[in-house]
């Protein structure tokens, strides 16, 4: 039975495209990981191992700031938008539909919905606005944009996780004179956290990696690790870049890496 | 989902109801809040700047003008004043349009069959595969770009490889041409083609491809009257998920297209940054959003037609 099933599923020619896709994938990045550890400065030819560009990378002030800046965006970005995504997704599954879900649901989903361009220059003219009233140029108006575009990001997963849960544990710790707010605490929230921690990782990569809202939003001075790296493509092109790609990317690997075995060893 | 019953409440139920509804609305306002100011609220003061005049430098005169509509299609010539199309825009345009669906189409080519090849291992070893999927999707866009664009350039590997080969003397001049930000296009977003085929297939019951064997159907019969149907929701949305991003585009043209490929994204971003000319750039964003927001209202209306019961 099990190598007739096998053949029925066979269709020629699927797997050699899947295994070509894979390796399509994969091959430019790890090109770009392997000639980050190139000790010369061509970005083609092989001259040695070493650890040269990190440590340009690592020395330079700019690519510092722009470090901390991403981290610092990112983690308040994620923070704010998981909070409000929790609040929200409690209010839009506990109760059942009812009149404005929907409208809800779509507000919500917007940013993944409007071409991020568009949202940019929306940003840009309205924080505009806002910079000469108020005269503040600080980082809250990327964190506001990060953590609005990150709301959907998050809001998902704690969704999900709020759908698929059994109210009757709830509904047991309310017949045992629970107040609201202990039932809350000792039974949704603990049972609710995988999908908070899913929401809320998913929201930091997605901030981290943002470019085209950044650009817009940025004041003078407040370049981000993918807006300073975007910053120096338009001149001679440095395997310092390519050493900041391959540190993203260890985090971002790093993250969904733990985020798969969280998921699997709930399942 | 269960239908409201159609029983009429008691004043309490219908009070502890509205009560629900009301800390529902309460629990979604702060999200609500900080969207309107930093999402789609600001959207409406971009449908403002598009019916003013543009200012001297930057910025807009508050007057109303149609200036703005007026240059998404059409140039006035600055000496006699005769209106003519405005064909840069235009070229602009068509190359939006023909990147994303050549990207849309390449990505289905090779999208669909992994998601195929990744629905027919075991089950054991589907989310590996599809982890691998998963990277270069969560996968700094910058970065994936970056990565093919160091492939392709002319100090490339590709290039060099070739030239150590002795096949070419010159390098190949692949960047900064339509190819090279078609190809980009279609390795950024192939992941988003994969992740919905992959999830209409992951439950599709093979027992159909075997009743249609038995029935003496050819693999292209199966492929076409079974596998396709029953895949096509995964595949529109897919399409979607790769057509909408792609004409809304402004990094990958930005770094692989040079100055002579820009897409509407770039255009845009032309009228705010050296363009100066910020109602034209206003009325190309509002033009972007109405197409996404038409191929949007195409595919909820396609989704409704394939699943009646949804």
């Amino acid at each position: 039975m099990a190598d007739r099933t096998f053949e029925v599923r066979r269709l020629p020619g699927m797997a050699a495209i899947a295994i070509t896709c894979f390796v399509i994938l994969y091959a430019p990045i790890v090109t770009l990981v392997v000639y980050s550890f190139n000790a010369g400065s061509s970005v083609a030819l092989w001259e040695g191992l070493s650890l040269r560009w990190y440590a340009v990378a690592w020395d330079n002030v700019a690519v510092q700031e722009a470090a901390i800046r991403s981290l610092v965006v990112a983690a308040s970005a994620a923070a704010i938008a998981t909070v409000l995504a929790t609040l929200a997704a409690l209010g839009t599954t506990r109760t059942g539909p009812f009149p404005g879900r929907m409208t809800i649901y779509t507000l919500i989903n917007q940013p993944l919905m409007v071409p991020e361009i568009v949202t940019a220059v929306a940003l840009l003219i309205f924080f505009a606005m806002i910079k000469v009233a108020t005269g503040y140029t600080g980082l809250a108006y990327l964190i506001a944009a990060h953590a609005a575009f990150c709301v959907p990001f998050a809001y998902l997963p704690i969704r999900a996780r709020l759908e698929g849960m059994d109210l009757s544990l709830e509904r047991a710790a309310a017949d045992l004179y629970a107040t609201p707010f202990a039932t809350f605490r000792h039974i949704t929230l603990p049972l609710m956290a995988p999908g908070i921690v899913a929401g809320a990782m998913l929201a930091f990569v997605i901030s981290l990696d943002d470019v085209v809202i950044t650009e817009f939003v940025k004041s003078a001075g407040q370049d981000t690790l993918p807006t300073y790296m975007l910053g120096q493509l338009r001149r001679a092109i440095s395997p310092e870049v390519n050493a900041i790609s391959t540190a993203l990317l260890a985090l971002t690997v790093l993250l969904l890496t733990a985020f798969f075995f969280l998921n699997r060893k709930r399942n | 989902m269960a239908r409201p019953s159609l029983r009429t409440r008691s004043p309490e139920e219908q009070a502890a109801r509205s009560a629900r509804i009301r800390a529902s609305w309460l629990l979604s306002t702060p999200a609500l809040i900080l969207l309107t100011f930093a999402a789609f609220g600001p959207l409406l003061i971009v449908l403002a700047y598009s019916f003013v005049a543009p200012g001297e430098y930057s910025g807009v005169v508050w007057e109303l003008s149609g200036q703005g509509w007026f240059e998404v299609l059409f140039t006035r010539d600055i000496f006699d004043d005769t209106v003519s199309l405005a064909q840069a825009h235009l070229s602009i345009f068509w190359r939006s349009a023909s990147l994303s669906l050549l990207t849309t189409l390449i990505t289905l080519i090779f999208g669909f069959p992994t998601a195929y090849f990744i629905a027919t291992r075991p089950e054991r070893q589907r989310p590996l595969w599809l982890f691998l999927i998963t990277i270069p999707f969560w996968t700094n866009l910058l970065i994936r770009t970056f990565a093919i664009m160091e492939v392709i350039r002319n100090e490339g590997i590709v290039n060099t490889v070739l030239l150590n080969l002795g096949i070419i003397d010159q390098p190949l001049q692949m960047l900064y041409t339509y190819g090279s930000v078609l190809l980009g296009m279609a390795y950024v977003y192939l992941p988003l083609m994969v992740l919905p085929i992959y999830a209409s297939m992951e439950r599709f019951d093979f027992r159909l491809v075997e009743a249609g064997y038995d029935l003496y159907a050819s693999r292209l019969d199966i492929l076409r009257l079974i596998v396709l149907p029953i895949v096509k929701p995964g595949i529109v949305a897919g399409s979607i998920l790769v057509f909408v991003p792609s004409l809304g585009a402004y990094v990958t043209p930005r770094v692989l297209g040079g100055g002579n490929n820009m897409m509407l994204g770039n255009l845009i971003e032309l009228q705010f940054g050296q363009g100066r000319n910020w109602p034209l750039g206003a009325a190309l964003s509002i033009t972007l959003l109405i197409i996404v927001a038409c191929a949007l209202v195409f595919y909820v209306r396609a989704a409704n037609r394939e699943d009646p019961h949804g």
